[in-house]
């Protein structure tokens, strides 16, 4: 094990993080402030109560899940598309390190920023409106996962994307509406008959699901499954990883 | 002695159907410059990605200090040092900072002695806390030596070191070769600049459209292939060589006030005092003569020339 190179790979990807510390940490803070004012106080006032939880304490987990999935996907994918367009990639790829390594390294680092954003837009949103935890443990171990997960699926876009274009499409395109249709904002309960059908499809709905039980006590399904299918998508992931450095896909000739 | 590196049978051929490598084979030994040479695209990039892990090999193997590259890619690695031609560098790190990083990626436990030595033998010790987007082209090159030095490899490979560097920044980069190589390292490097393989290398490998033509010892290859010409001004312009010199191999020039003599620098007899005497004889007169012996580079493109 290269203890060193997972090292050098976190700390400078960490440093990466505090240079951009407006860009990294006060965008998200600021644009999920925004939707506690409108969707909390402004519209939230106005709505009933789901199970049992004001509307503005409701969507408290589902728009930290929102923020977590976008910037996992960004950082994780960012930090290996950069030396990937600077060329910086060689030193990478001439490195005695292992793919294990690269893997906790740059994702390690991207989970660690989506944590410390997770925790932030928590803080924020108790400014916002009152709400209590009801399984902290579990909170953290679903925050821990959900970003650990998704930045691994970052990194796969950041390998994947061979241009700009592509490296924002992922978030855009794919994870907003899936965050959106995930139940965020509603509990899919609240969905006529075959949508709510449909929305199982979503994996979205399991992470937000999980978390909010995590918060308040109810999810739209079982915090067992939700916990399976976010381990799944790690594994997928994972093994997405493992293939692309076995045969050097988008990164050697 | 064993070979540093022992490459065998090593062929690449990219996804277009571009045969960059025909199966080259090579030993590299402990502790010498070794120049490759070659034209564009004749696979010198290539080869060295191959050995330092960015490409993968169609097939051949390659052996780095006892290591196979790719089964052994942990112990091989770290042997090696690579400065690639392009410069890519972080631009927001510091160069200490990033100097520290590649150490660390390649296993090493920090030593800031260590890069402070290579900082300062690269004249970058001023500039250890500069952002690398402010630094001239010549000292990023020098930062991307430092980097590849920065974990002390036995082997180190520098693709075209000096391209689109200033002649002075090129004499410091050739001493610091050379000072590298009295610390025992062993240096590849591929160039354009014959010169700079005149200048610096122990033995020279020509490479040519994926193919390895020939790997001499410089010395020997410039003895072997160099030609020497004596050049005579005359005294008087001639029209046509005499008749009494037409067995030797003598070329006039067009104004007809300079004869050529080309004969081989190696032979026990060059034929020089004989000609002198048969050009007298014929009363042809001189007023100055020179000689000259053909350069690397001469020998280069008549080399590749054959083969095209």
């Amino acid at each position: 094990m290269n203890v060193y190179a997972i090292a050098a790979i976190y700390r400078f990807e960490m440093a990466r993080t505090f240079r951009t510390i407006v860009q990294s940490i006060a965008a998200p803070v600021i644009t999920t402030s925004l939707y506690f004012i409108v969707f909390g106080a402004a519209i939230g006032s106005r709505m009933a109560s789901i199970d049992g939880v004001s509307y503005g304490a409701f969507i408290v987990p589902g728009l930290i899940m929102l923020s977590i999935l976008t910037e996992s996907i960004s950082n994780g994918s960012f930090g290996i598309y950069m030396p990937k367009f600077s060329g910086t990639i060689y030193e990478l790829l001439s490195a005695p390190v292992s793919t294990a390594e690269i893997v906790l390294g740059y994702v390690g680092a991207a989970a660690t920023k989506s944590v410390m954003l997770g925790l932030i837009i928590l803080a924020t949103a108790r400014l916002f409106v009152p709400f209590s935890i009801a399984h902290p443990l579990v909170m953290l171990a679903f925050l821990v996962l959900t970003s650990a997960t998704f930045s691994l699926f970052g990194f796969l876009t950041g390998i994947w994307a061979d241009g700009w274009e592509k490296l924002s499409i992922i978030p855009m395109l794919v994870i907003t509406p899936l965050t959106f249709l995930g139940g965020s904002f509603y509990s899919i309960d609240m969905l006529p008959g075959i949508w709510r059908d449909i929305a199982l499809l979503n994996p979205v709905v399991y992470l937000v699901s999980g978390f909010r039980w995590s918060f308040y006590g109810v999810s739209d399904v079982g915090v067992g499954v939700s916990l399976g299918m976010t381990l799944v998508f790690l594994l997928l992931c994972l093994a997405g990883v493992s293939w692309i450095f076995r045969t050097g896909w988008k990164l050697k000739a | 002695m064993e070979p540093i590196i022992s490459i065998q049978g090593l062929a690449k051929t990219y996804k277009g159907g571009h045969q960059a490598l025909k199966g080259v084979d090579l030993e590299i030994r402990r502790g010498e410059i070794f120049a490759l040479l070659g034209p564009n695209g004749a696979g010198k990039t290539t080869l060295i990605g191959i050995t330092c892990g960015l490409v993968n090999a169609t097939a051949g193997t390659v052996v780095a200090d006892g290591h196979d590259i790719v089964r052994d890619y942990r112990n091989a690695r770290t042997k090696i040092g690579l400065v690639p031609q392009e410069l890519s560098t972080d631009m927001f790190e510091t160069v200490w900072s990033t100097v520290s990083y590649s150490r660390g990626l390649f296993g090493k436990a920090p030593n800031p002695a260590h890069i402070e030595k290579v900082l300062k033998d690269l004249s970058l010790w001023d500039k250890k806390d500069a952002k690398i987007m402010a630094l001239s082209g010549g000292m990023k090159r020098r930062v991307m030596i430092a980097k590849a030095l920065s974990h002390e490899p036995s082997i180190l490979f520098l693709d075209e070191p000096t391209a689109g560097v200033d002649v002075e920044l090129r004499r410091d980069m050739w001493e610091m070769v050379r000072g590298l190589r009295e610390q025992g390292v062993t240096i590849i490097l591929t160039t354009h600049y014959i010169e700079e393989a005149e200048e610096m290398a122990d033995r020279i490998g020509v490479i040519s459209r994926g193919e390895l033509i020939l790997v001499e010892r410089k010395e020997d290859l410039m003895r072997k292939l160099g030609k020497k010409q004596l050049t005579l001004q005359l005294q008087d312009k001639l029209t046509a060589i005499p008749d009494g010199l037409a067995s030797y191999p003598l070329e006039l020039s067009l104004d007809g006030t300079q004869l050529t003599y080309t004969f081989d620098a190696q032979a026990e007899h060059t034929g020089i005092a004989e000609l002198l005497r048969e050009l007298s004889k014929n009363g042809v007169d001189f007023k100055d003569l020179q000689t000259s012996q053909s350069s690397l580079e001469e020998i280069f493109v008549s080399l590749v020339r054959s083969r095209a």
